[in-house]
């Protein structure tokens, strides 16, 4: 208990680091998930831009990198974050190793709430002469907003997670927090601490989520 | 004035796995649609109506043939002039298809936001839309907030936004209820009288070819198989297919477990006239019965109003000694055309 009021500065320090990576990560992987969720959309047969080779392509990449268990991902994309002048420890690599990781499961999200939409509803716009990147770009998305708003919610939890096993490999953070000072010197009021913190955050993305989506969804 | 000129025109879609066939969705199909008319298509589902109505404003390009809206080919025009294209030319759906995310006021305002239309004018001609279709005050409301005729007439205001000249009705009234689909039709009605509208409908409802079509055309295994006025088609069809067609949708013949029935409560010979306007006096049928010393029963039957001229079928058993019915069935059909089946058949 002492103990971790010695370490209380480092508890918000960790806490800091793991919402900065939290957020960069949703960043550029929410950004990037988002358009090649829409590739997926968009080239699947039968969609707006039809692309039998372009869509079979980007879908053997996602399932290809989507199953890989996480840990074992930021040991492989290592190499690579070091040849692109990222240091192979840190949050600067743990954003880099999310970042890959939640890219191909928001695309998934992103492909699967577009479907959503009625083909109907494409129809009807392209019969009011609406081009067909206007449609996917802009009519789209904001049809399906409520449950990407929700899905994105969900992969935020998720990122708390990763970020946590980054913090394992010594990407900082909370995770990085709880086994350095709780687990590895047997004081469990650490590691309960750092847990704690990790439900207030879940909890008040949660709770961020379901209300910008019950305010978009109008229920 | 031609408006809509389909020439030859067949639609073929590439199989769905690679075993079975292509489907020929539309088969050589030749139409003409005059400026200010209400063409109805009828048929049986999966006889090639939608896919007519979507090769009109180009969301299908036809296999081979063309088609002309206003004598220009649009079969080969690039994308960019067909998206102009289809600003001359509103479409409506069975569900309704509206924007779940934008008001009743945005969904009608997004073919003009699409035509880039000033702001002033969206809004100004969004006021009148919603008037015109009786929703000036739903405005702010969300499509989830409707009726099923409201969502329709919704519809209708987002499909008129760009003041085309035709519009496309595929099924509109087909998840309607019964006085919902009346005052729908009604609106249409009113489109294409007071609008100048010319409305290219597909249904298998009577009522909207009643009451709407001046013209209809029937569609089977994707070819056109019957066309002609309204009363004719109906009163008269040529086509096996299209009696089938026609008995399914106005059901005044008895037919089948109904006949069956008839047959079993009523004694005698059970024969059915048809009246046509015109053609038959309804009182020499019954005036041939009579002479004969033949008793007759109304059992079925039905008389279909379509502008004003009627036509329909009347069901009768007849009861009397064998030879005089017979006489008297001859006499009749003098007057009338007549439909015997034997009801064990």
């Amino acid at each position: 208990m002492d103990r971790l009021v010695d370490l209380l500065p480092e508890l918000w320090a960790a806490t800091a680091e793991t919402l900065y990576v939290v957020s960069l990560s949703l960043i550029f992987g929410g950004i990037a998930g988002l358009f090649v969720g829409l590739a997926l959309y968009a080239t699947r047969p039968g969609s707006l831009f039809p692309h039998r080779f372009l869509f079979g392509t980007i879908n053997v990449i996602v399932n290809f990198f989507r199953p890989i268990p996480f840990v074992i991902l930021l040991a492989a994309v290592q190499p690579i974050a070091r040849s692109l002048g990222i240091p192979g420890i840190g949050p600067e690599f743990g954003i880099f190793a999310i970042t890959i990781a939640s890219l191909f499961a928001i695309s998934r999200i992103v492909e699967q709430n577009l479907l959503t939409v009625r083909p109907g509803v494409i129809e009807a716009a392209r019969a009011t002469g609406a081009s067909r990147s206007r449609i996917l770009l802009r009519l789209l998305p904001r049809e399906a907003l409520g449950p990407l708003i929700l899905g994105y919610t969900f992969i935020v939890v998720a990122l708390v997670d990763m970020t946590a096993i980054a913090g394992a490999v010594a990407a900082g953070g909370l995770g990085e927090f709880a086994i350095v000072y709780g687990f590895k010197q047997f004081n469990p009021w650490v590691t309960w601490a750092a847990v704690l913190v990790i439900i207030v955050i879940v909890q008040a993305v949660q709770f961020l989520g379901n209300a910008l989506a019950r305010r978009v969804l109008r229920r | 004035m031609t408006l809509i000129h389909l020439t030859g025109v067949t639609k073929t879609f590439p199989p769905s796995t690679k075993e079975s066939p292509p489907v020929t969705a539309v088969d050589d199909v030749s139409l003409d649609v005059a400026a200010g008319e209400v063409c109805g298509i009828i048929g049986y589902s999966g006889a090639g109506k939608s896919t007519v109505l979507r090769l009109v404003n180009a969301l299908e390009t036809p296999t081979t043939g063309t088609v002309e809206i206003d004598g220009r080919d649009i079969t080969r025009l690039p994308e960019r002039a067909l998206r102009e294209l289809r600003g001359d030319i509103g479409m409506i759906f069975q569900q309704f298809n509206l924007f779940d995310s934008r008001t009743v006021a945005k969904n009608v305002a997004y073919p003009l936001e699409v035509a880039r239309r000033p702001r002033a004018e969206i809004a100004a001609r969004v006021d009148e839309l919603l008037r015109f279709v009786g929703l000036a005050d739903k405005a702010h409301s969300y499509p989830e907030q409707l009726s099923g005729g409201q969502k329709q007439r919704v519809g209708i205001a987002r499909a008129l936004a760009t003041n085309p000249r035709i519009l496309l009705a595929d099924e509109a009234t087909s998840a309607l209820d019964p006085d919902t689909t009346q005052e729908v039709l009604a609106l249409l009605k009113r489109i294409n009288k007071e609008l100048g509208v010319t409305i290219l409908v597909i249904t298998h409802e009577m009522d909207v070819v009643r009451t709407l079509a001046d013209r209809v055309v029937v569609m089977e295994d994707g070819r056109i198989i019957e066309a002609g006025a309204v009363f004719d088609v109906l009163s008269s069809p040529q086509h096996a297919a299209t009696r089938r067609f026609v008995a399914s949708i106005i059901e005044d013949v008895p037919a089948g477990d109904q006949l069956r029935a008839l047959s079993s409560r009523h004694p005698g010979r059970i024969v059915t006239f048809t009246i046509r306007d015109g053609d038959v006096a309804q009182a020499d049928v019954f005036a041939a019965l009579s002479s004969h010393g033949v008793r007759f029963e109304l059992v079925h039957g039905g008389i279909n109003d379509i502008g004003g001229r009627v036509f329909g079928h009347l069901t009768l058993a007849l009861t009397g000694e064998a030879d005089a019915v017979q006489q008297a069935i001859e006499a009749a059909s003098a007057f009338a055309s007549l439909i015997e089946e034997d009801p064990r058949g």
